[in-house]
């Protein structure tokens, strides 16, 4: 039975489960729904629930954890010199399932049936050939150690799903059959469907922690991978970027360091262009302007937060770029190169003036009215009271503000894609073109990868670096805000 | 009257220069913040005019129409149409039946130029020319032996030129292109043959080779971001709606809580790329789903548009008053009854607005789908959901960074006009939630 034909079982007994429970309550009360203790839907509801949720939870784990236990029985079965030779487990099983998915498309197809696949073997058969035509295509001759695997995972994965089938039919009809014993005029239907569904609705709620235990351990298991093949001082204090996609082994120079000089310059960048019109205009907006200055200004600059970043990024590539190599690179002898850390951080920068402003606007417009009336009270011009007493007490929210802002830039990708080029260098001339580590992660992990060589690899130890820097990041501005707010309220 | 030791000099009409520096301390502080608004808008003015003057000429595309013979010696020597056998002559045995057309075309006009043989007078024609006329007479087989007509597009450098792209001089320098071509190219825009109408193809064509910018259109690509926006609307708005009533009505105060709390406001702030990442390791690798699939960025963009919308569906329903609830829960409704008969159908316009607007962000995201293999050529429509979820597709953004990275000037032509199709989807999504939140917004 396959997996779509099994959700479709579990529908239909989603819609069985309601009719029959609210049809047995209904017997239960004498057709008299003042008998039952709660309303006939709740009835149903429980029958259809629990029905279906037990099952499609099992069902949901089965699929989860199979593949891993079929590797697991598989790579038993595996003659250790034949890892030996491949290097590396994971590439033996990269093998296996290409060739097995290749024999359950050969037999679908109607190529191979199945007394055949079972005697199928490297001596009599060109395995490579057969598999060819069925769209995988195969480096080398199959090893006969690996047919035999592959065949095994074939067989498991279908014992498997026999009785992933069984357990999941055998979990929702009984939990119909028990749920419709339990169905009674007395039963505390109401009670028992409202703690369902909160339960469900606890479910929701932790993914948002699945998703950060799969962003850590995803990064995790592959950085480990990765410093398990290439040495962490060298990655960590290497102040050459140069890999090599040859194959020869040790060959690249992994070095992080020019990758964040970039990042942080062109960050830095970013935060100039970004911070001075952000937090004149929040002030300007909050204090100065007229409601209907407000009304038109505000909603045109928060149009920029609005706009993908590809967008910034062709805009860098086609536009400024050129501009800043016409007008000031080459005119002034630094370089001739559009792409370059200017470009990419004077775009950035325009694509933070929202980020900033509105945050510092509403900084701004939490420091209590009495502060400012206090001051005006007192003699000083308005822009004695904001450089005075407001800035100083929305500061700890500005730092804030301009963290999350810094954050951002650091994490920020098209933008660096298109405008900040691809070298790898430690250069201080802003108009030279320089790259950034998610630039490194992007070109690393797009086009042919091969999940067992450091090159592609260090693409994870990249992102970790960059999740670390940019949580830690957010935490601190986090933290300073909240404490911020603490004064005022 | 004495003032003390230090009488006042001068007097209240006439400001001292004391005051006058601060005043005009005043006024530079002041011109400082509108200056620094200007620059804002300023910015946004100069992106959107250069978008727009790079990428709205894409909207219209020079075509050719022509009339083709289809001479039934060199497709069909046996006369029998056998589709196998006409399916034998390949697009290369066309492609000389375009370049007869256009010289016939040229002596129907009389135009002659000196110095353009046949073929570069047919190269005008786009090199996806052929395989259309053969895809044509293959589904029409009784066509042989008589003509056809039929509107081809013109090559992407003809096209260009009348974009302003190409010109005379650059055609000199251009191997692709000769300045006799663009001559016979203004003679046929002259006689009516070459006409440039709106570029629908640019909307609903799939992707196109390098070599033929001209044929290039958006079509796998809108689809392929509508088959994501359906992943991500069917996956997130439930799960976000029913993980923000969990933490806005029902969580204890407690420290699972406070977790979750800390990761939905961490993740709000996760560079997009580090979501690849995500999708790349457990979706493809460790799950199996196939690249360049739009199930597998639905199921990254939903992750990255949930905090979005619970921290919209949280306002929300914090902004239904505490009396709804109590006079719920006054009339014998359960705590349950309460959220869902109540508070959640006064919320729903609030939750429409901001699923309407993280949808929006997710349409524009781009840096995640490069690394679960969006970026492959795909030239294909996928197939209809939902099968087509799992079939190759491109996105949108996706495409978009395709397009810059070809080398052909024509592409970011393409790319800019691209990016005004997204732009258009963006400012309708944002617009409809604007009038979502005027029409049902209410204030209690």
């Amino acid at each position: 039975m396959t997996v779509p034909s099994l959700f479709l079982v579990l529908a239909a007994m989603f819609i069985a489960g309601f009719f029959l429970g609210r049809a047995r309550a209904m017997k239960s009360g004498g057709g008299d729904i003042r008998r039952l203790h709660s309303l006939p839907f709740y009835y149903g509801a429980n029958v259809s629930l629990t029905a279906v949720i037990p099952a499609l939870g099992a069902l949901i784990a089965w699929l989860l954890m199979q593949p891993l236990w079929i590797e697991a029985q598989v790579s038993e079965l595996l003659p250790p010199e034949l890892v030996e030779k491949a290097g590396a487990e994971s590439l033996v099983m990269t093998d296996i399932w290409r060739v097995a998915g290749g024999l359950v498309a050969a037999k679908e197809a109607g190529a191979l049936s199945q007394s055949e696949l079972a005697t199928l073997s490297t001596e009599t058969t060109d395995i490579r050939a057969l598999l060819g035509q069925f769209g995988v295509a195969l480096a080398a001759d199959v090893d006969p150690a690996v047919l035999e695997a592959a065949k095994a995972s074939i067989d498991l994965s279908r014992a498997a799903a026999t009785w992933m089938a069984a357990v999941v039919l055998t979990l929702s009809v009984g939990g119909l059959g028990f749920a419709l014993w339990r169905t009674d005029k007395d039963y505390r239907a109401r009670n028992v469907v409202e703690f369902g569904v909160l339960f469900l609705l606890l479910v929701a709620a932790s993914i948002a922690i699945l998703t950060t235990v799969g962003i850590v351990l995803s990064m995790l298991f592959e950085t480990r991978n990765f410093f398990s093949q290439y040495p962490w001082q060298e990655f960590f204090f290497g102040t050459t970027w140069d890999p090599s996609f040859s194959g020869r082994g040790g060959a690249s120079k992994l070095g992080i360091l020019p990758l964040l000089w970039g990042t942080l310059y062109i960050s830095l960048i970013a935060l100039l262009v970004a911070v001075p019109i952000g937090l004149f205009s929040a002030i300007y907006l909050s204090e100065y302007a007229g409601k209907r200055m407000r009304s038109l200004a505000k909603p045109a600059i928060e149009i920029l937060a609005g706009i993908p970043t590809i967008v910034y990024g062709l805009f860098a590539l086609i536009t400024v770029g050129p501009l800043l190599r016409d007008y000031f690179a080459s005119p002034m002898g630094l370089g001739e190169s559009s792409s370059s850390v200017m470009t990419a951080g004077l775009v950035m920068g325009i694509m933070l003036i929202p980020f900033v402003s509105s945050l510092s606007d509403d900084i701004i417009n939490a420091v209590p009215q009495t502060l400012r009336d206090g001051s005006l009270g007192l003699g000083a011009t308005r822009s004695e009271t904001i450089r005075q007493v407001v800035l100083p007490a929305a500061l700890p929210g500005i730092v804030g503000a301009i963290l999350l802002a810094a954050s951002r830039a650091i994490g920020e990708t098209m933008i660096v894609v298109l405008g900040a080029g691809a070298a790898a260098k430690l250069d201080l001339n802003p108009f030279e073109a320089m790259t950034t580590v998610t630039v490194k992660i992007v070109s690393q992990l797009t086009g042919d990868t091969d999940f067992s060589s450091p090159e592609t690899l260090v693409a994870f130890a990249l992102g970790l670096t960059l999740f670390v820097i940019t949580l830690g990041l957010n935490i601190l501005a986090l933290v300073i805000v909240r404490r911020y707010r603490e004064q005022y309220e | 009257m004495s003032m003390g030791d230090t009488p006042r000099k001068g007097s209240l009409l006439e400001p001292d220069a004391r005051t006058r520096r601060r005043n005009a301390a005043e006024a530079r502080f002041h011109l400082y913040g509108l200056v620094a608004v200007c620059l804002g808008i300023l910015a946004l003015i100069v992106l959107l005019s250069s978008i727009l003057s790079n990428g709205l000429s894409s909207f219209r595309q020079a075509y050719v129409t022509l009339e083709v013979s289809l001479p039934e010696d060199r497709l069909d020597k046996s006369g029998v149409r056998d589709p196998e056998v006409l399916a034998k002559v390949s697009t290369f045995g066309y492609a000389p039946l375009i370049r007869d057309a256009v010289g016939a075309e040229m002596e129907r006009l009389g135009i002659q130029i000196e110095g353009l043989n046949e073929k570069d007078a047919g190269g005008i024609i786009s090199n996806n020319a052929p395989a259309r006329l053969r895809d044509h007479v293959l589904a029409n087989s009784d066509l042989i032996g008589g003509t056809v007509t039929m509107t081809f597009l013109a090559n992407g450098r003809i096209d260009g030129y009348f974009k302003g792209r190409v010109t005379m001089e650059s055609a000199e320098r251009d191997k692709n292109v000769s300045p006799e071509q663009l001559q016979l190219a203004d003679a046929l825009k002259e006689a009516g043959t070459l006409t440039r109408p709106f570029n629908w193809a640019f909307i609903t064509a799939g992707d196109a080779s390098e070599n033929r910018a001209e044929a290039s259109g958006l079509g796998v690509a809108i689809l392929g971001s509508l088959y994501m926006m359906i992943v991500v609307l069917v996956l997130a708005l439930p799960i976000g709606v029913a993980a923000s009533i969990y933490l806005e009505e029902f969580a204890p105060k407690n420290r699972i809580t406070d977790l979750i709390e800390v990761n939905i406001s961490n993740l709000a702030a996760v560079p997009s790329i580090v979501f690849g990442i995500l999708g790349l390791a457990i979706f493809i690798n460790f799950a199996g789903l196939p690249q360049s699939a739009p199930i597998v960025g639905g199921l990254v963009l939903t992750l990255m548009t949930l905090p979005t919308i619970i921290i919209s569906t949280r306002a929300s329903l914090k902004a239904v008053p505490p009396s709804i609830r109590d006079a719920a829960l006054g009339v014998g409704a359960s705590k349950m009854q309460a959220v869902l008969h109540h508070v959640l159908p006064l919320a729903a316009p609030g939750i429409l607005t901001g699923t309407i607007i993280g949808l929006a962000q997710a349409l524009g995201e781009t840096a995640p789908l490069l690394l679960i293999g969006m970026v492959a050529f795909v030239a294909e429509y996928p197939a209809a959901p939902p099968e087509g979820f799992f079939d190759p597709a491109s996105a949108l953004p996706v495409q978009i960074y395709n397009w810059t990275q070809r080398a052909d000037p024509a592409f970011v032509e393409r790319a800019s006009g691209a990016i005004i199709v997204l732009l258009v989807f963006l400012v309708s999504m944002n617009a409809l939630a604007i009038f979502l939140r005027r029409k049902f917004e209410r204030r209690w």
